[in-house]
Order: structure tokens, then sequence, then C-alpha cells
């Protein structure tokens, strides 16, 4: 029996030739990657340990970027603790450099990786053919004492993409169209694998996007083949080589397979309070908002922001709308202000900010008020997620959100 | 015995504990804002030994181990639903929280009813109804015995 992609990698993590879906195995990890969401409590576990020892501290990467710079004493206490820690026992560390999952794309992953992140959206690192799933602080704790883990073999969902997306048409509403499609749990415990044709139209950030809110139907991982487009990425970022490319075998298991024709997809809004509740833009236009967000580690990138101010050049933010632009890293921040992008947002009355999770995930730079509407190109939407729990976040392309900040309500990509 | 709360299909980890409040220093601090957004007195209402119960897909969204943390600060006895997001159920059975696959149960009960769980059998009563729970995989019932993944490092030279 052939083996997928997920297969192969937790193959070569396990020292084994094979490993099949449903067994359990214990696995050697590439990298621990955690931000300031749970790194305190790592720190307060690590100390409380009868041995406490780190295994390996080359795997571990630490990154400052929930909340960048700092909002409160308490929080300053907790980053100074992950600063700290990190400083005494020579952890790689970044602070304020952007976004971990960016920071992690533009910097550590190459494929063949097996990496646990203590963040959910650890998934975004499929598009370089690495298998990267969220863990909480104790399975990172285990990591980093051991060095491993064990897995369970997950089952594939495959994804075969035809066809070319249509002009401002983004990967963004590629994938939460199929998350729309199979739901909020469509993918539990799943990996979702993306393939065909189709993926020589997608970008690096194309990519990176689709496999980031895999977790959002539940995924374990996502995983895509290492092609060109995968191997210049990684050349051009540091001249990284892979660890290893695989591809699933012919006669692998896939639970199940599905066709998506890039061409047949619209540009659509994830409405309040769920990622899987799904309208084409047009049927929400109208809305009024009272913030919109371009950014995140799902939609923050060089060609995101590109695409933003090619829509907002000429035109304003409305009248009494915050348009909040956070670039996902300092590459891709100065990237933008070389290329006048960022004199564009602010000649159009956006705030321009450092690269950090911001709004996206609802506890620092930009949160809103009681009955308020955010339009984001955030990660998720549920419930409180951006500020107070009776507000409303709609989640769009960087298109669509760029669009509505112009028009002071929610408005097709295409308006201007 | 214990008292159950119920609630509804996918229950994301920021209702559970919102981001606003993960970087206090400790769990201690943040379970009073359990569940803030959905049932604002939960904190001080839940005892311990009580349960909740939910539908499908419990605890989907962020992978943050404060969700499960909080409810076993409060001295949740165990988390009963048909089904659960990965990285909830994996962060519950580590730090030792029961998260138990239970079908029909949801369906069955309202907030306030009280139920009893046997975990050795896997079943829940309710009154004279007795409903089956998945048992775990002997590899996670192995951690859940020793109190979650910690203990387990600890017993390690």
């Amino acid at each position: 029996m052939g083996m997928t992609i997920a297969e192969k990698i937790i193959a070569r993590a396990a020292g084994l030739e094979a490993v099949h879906a449903g067994e359990i195995h214990t696995v050697a990890l590439d990298y621990l990657m955690s931000n300031d969401g749970t790194t305190h409590l790592t720190i307060d576990m690590f100390n409380k340990l009868k041995h406490p020892r780190i295994a390996d501290k080359d795997k571990l990467v630490w990154i400052v970027d929930h909340n960048v710079p700092c909002d409160s004493p308490k929080t300053a206490a907790s980053q100074k603790k992950m600063r700290d820690f990190a400083r005494e026992n020579g952890i790689t560390f970044y602070e304020g450099a952007g976004v971990c999952h960016q920071i992690m794309c533009e910097k550590h992953v190459v494929p063949g990786q097996l990496i646990f992140g203590a963040d959910s959206h650890t998934c975004a690192y499929g598009a370089l053919g690495a298998f990267g799933t969220g863990v909480g602080c104790t399975d990172y704790l285990y990591g980093m004492v051991t060095g491993g883990s064990w897995v369970m073999v997950p089952e594939t969902l495959r994804f075969n993409l035809t066809g070319k997306l249509a002009d401002r048409v983004t990967a963004r509403d590629v994938i939460l169209t199929i998350i729309g499609m199979i739901g909020a749990n469509g993918a539990n415990y799943h990996a979702m694998e993306f393939v065909g044709d189709g993926m020589k139209n997608l970008t690096m950030s194309d990519r990176i996007s689709i496999c980031n809110l895999c977790v959002e139907a539940g995924a374990k991982t996502a995983l895509m083949e290492v092609d060109d487009i995968t191997l210049n990425y990684l050349a051009a970022h540091g001249g990284r080589k892979p660890a290893a490319c695989f591809k699933s075998d012919d006669d692998a298991v896939f639970e199940k397979t599905y066709d998506i024709d890039l061409s047949s997809i619209v540009p659509v809004v994830a409405k309040p309070h769920f990622v899987d509740n799904l309208a084409p833009v047009d049927d929400v236009k109208g809305v009024k908002i009272n913030e919109a967000f371009l950014g995140s580690c799902n939609n923050g990138r060089i060609e995101d922001l590109r695409l933003g101010a090619s829509i907002i050049k000429g035109h304003k933010v409305a009248d009494k709308v915050r348009f909040l632009v956070v670039p996902a890293s300092q590459e891709v921040y100065r990237q933008a202000l070389h290329e006048g992008l960022l004199d564009i947002f602010m000649e159009a009355g956006a705030m321009v900010m450092n690269p950090n999770c911001s709004v996206c995930w609802g506890s620092c730079q930009g949160v809103i008020g009681e009955g308020e509407v955010l339009i984001s190109t955030g990660t998720r939407n549920f419930k409180g997620r951006a500020g107070d729990k009776n507000s409303f976040v709609y989640l769009g392309s960087a298109a669509t959100v760029t669009a509505s900040a112009i028009a002071g309500e929610i408005v097709s990509p295409y308006t201007y | 015995m214990g008292k159950v709360f119920r609630f509804n299909k996918d229950v994301d980890t920021d209702q559970i504990i919102a981001s606003q409040y993960l970087l206090f220093p400790t769990v201690e601090e943040m379970k009073v804002h359990t569940f803030e957004s959905l049932d604002a007195d939960f904190a001080s209402k839940v005892k311990p030994g009580d349960f909740v119960v939910a539908d499908s897909n419990f605890g989907c969204g962020s992978s943050r181990e404060q969700a499960p943390a909080v409810l076993k600060a409060l001295g949740v006895r165990a988390v009963l639903a048909p089904s659960f997001a990965r990285i909830f159920y994996r962060n519950a059975i580590n730090i030792g929280l029961p998260a138990i696959v239970c079908e029909g149960l949801y369906e069955a009960v309202k907030t306030g009813d009280e139920i009893s769980l046997d975990l050795e059998k896997g079943t829940v009563a309710l009154g004279d109804k007795v409903f089956p729970c998945t048992k775990l995989p002997l590899h996670l019932q192995k951690i859940l015995d020793q109190g979650g993944l910690i203990p387990s490092l600890d017993e390690m030279a």
C-alpha cells in the first residue's frame, strides 16, 4: 500500500520504512515554535519539573508577536519571562519581527520536516511541504524536554485544483470556499493535501494562505508538493535546502478527493460568528462597517498589500471608518515601504502598523467595541474574537476588505 | 454526581477563555473569565465535580491550552460531547481533564441536570438512563491515568 505525503513525513520522523493512517508513532521533531500566547505557562511548567532540561535548544524558535509592542503590565511580565528564559538558554528569539508563521516560513521551515507549533495555524508550513501542527503548551513542553512526541497518523482529504483564479479572486476566497463546503469540522483529525495543475498558478503567498486556514476546517495539517515555486522561495529566503521532498504514491489511500476548478471561485465572505458561515460577497453587500483590517499570518504578505494598494490608490478610506494595514513581517513591511505601497495606504487615510497579530487575535491594537462591525483578512470570526463579545467580524480577501474600507460598507472587490 | 452545564455545537476556544485574558500570569487569574461571552456567571456557578456537556466539535479554533486548563482549575470533572476538535482533545488529556466522546447525551440533558460518570466502565448516568461513552485509545488512557503528560516527564531519569 502506498503512502500519502503526511504518512511519508511521519515515517521519516519515526525512523520507519512505512506508516499508515490510524497508527500511533513516536517521532522526532524538527522544530518547536512557540509565541507569547502561551510560552509563559510553558516556562512555569518547565520550572516545576523534577528534571528540567532542553533536548536541543536549536530546535526551539520563540516569537513575540501576539501583543507587540506590549499593551499592559501583566503582558509585560509574561513577555519578560519569555525573553529572559530565551536569553538564558540560548533559544532563537524574535520580537516585533513579524507574525510567527510568517517568520517560520521566511527563515526556518524546509520541506520534509515535522514541526510542532504552540499555535493552531502552524498548519501553514504545508505550503513548504512540511508537516506543521498546532499543540498546547504541555505537548510543547514534552517536545522541548525530549525532542520528540507521539502522533496519530491522519487520514488525508485530497483537493485536486485545476484552472486559474479570476482577477481579484484570491487564494483566501479558495480556502474560505472549501471550508464553507466541508464545514468547520469537515477535516477534523485529517490532513488536507492540495495537488493538481492549478498549483502552478498559485504563488507561495497563495499557498501559505490556503494551508494556514485549514485548521478552521479542523485539519491536523495541510500539505503541498514541492515544486519550482517552493524551491525558488527557499533559495530567495536564505538559500535553504529541503530535508526531503515528498509526493503521495499513486496507490496511496485518500479518504476522499475533491475537484476544485479555480476559475469557478468567486469572492466570498465568512459571516459572524463561524468561518464556515459562507456567502458570496454580493449577498452581504451593504453591511455597514466600523473597521477594516488588512494583515495577519493569513493575508499580510507583500502580494496582499500590493493588491490592496492597487485598489485604494486614488481613493480615501470612508469617513469614521478605521482601516488598519499590518504587514506580516518586517521583511514585508520594508518591501512595501520600498515599493511605495505604505505611502499609498497612508495617503488614503489608513493606519499602517508594526508587524504583529493585531486585531486578528483581539487582544492588542484595533479591537472593536460593542455592536461594531469589522471586515478582516484575519483568521477567525468567532464571537468576541476581535474585541467586545457583542461585536461582529466578517472575513474576506485583501481585495474585498480594501474595497469595503473605501465604501464604508461591505462591497464587491470589483467596486473600485 | 455533578451538575450539567450544557453548550451548543462548535464552541470555540475564544468562547471558553477569550484572548484578552491569555497573557495573564496564571490560570488562576484567568479562570474567573471562563465562558464569559456565553454565560457571564459560569465561573461563579460551577462547582468542583460538575460537568460540561456540549454538541459536536467542542473546543474548535485556537490551540490555547488555557481553554482546558481553566475548566480543570474550576474543578470541572469532565467534558462530554459527541466530538471534539483535535487540539482541544489532545490538550485536555495532556493536562488530565477527561474529554469524553458520548453520543446522545447532549440531546438528553439540560443545564442543571445531575449526572454521574463512570470512567472505567465508560458510562454516563442521567437518572435511570445510561449512555455509553467511547473509551480512550490505550495510549491516551495511560496519559490520563498518570494525571497528564507532565508526570510521565518527571518519571524519566
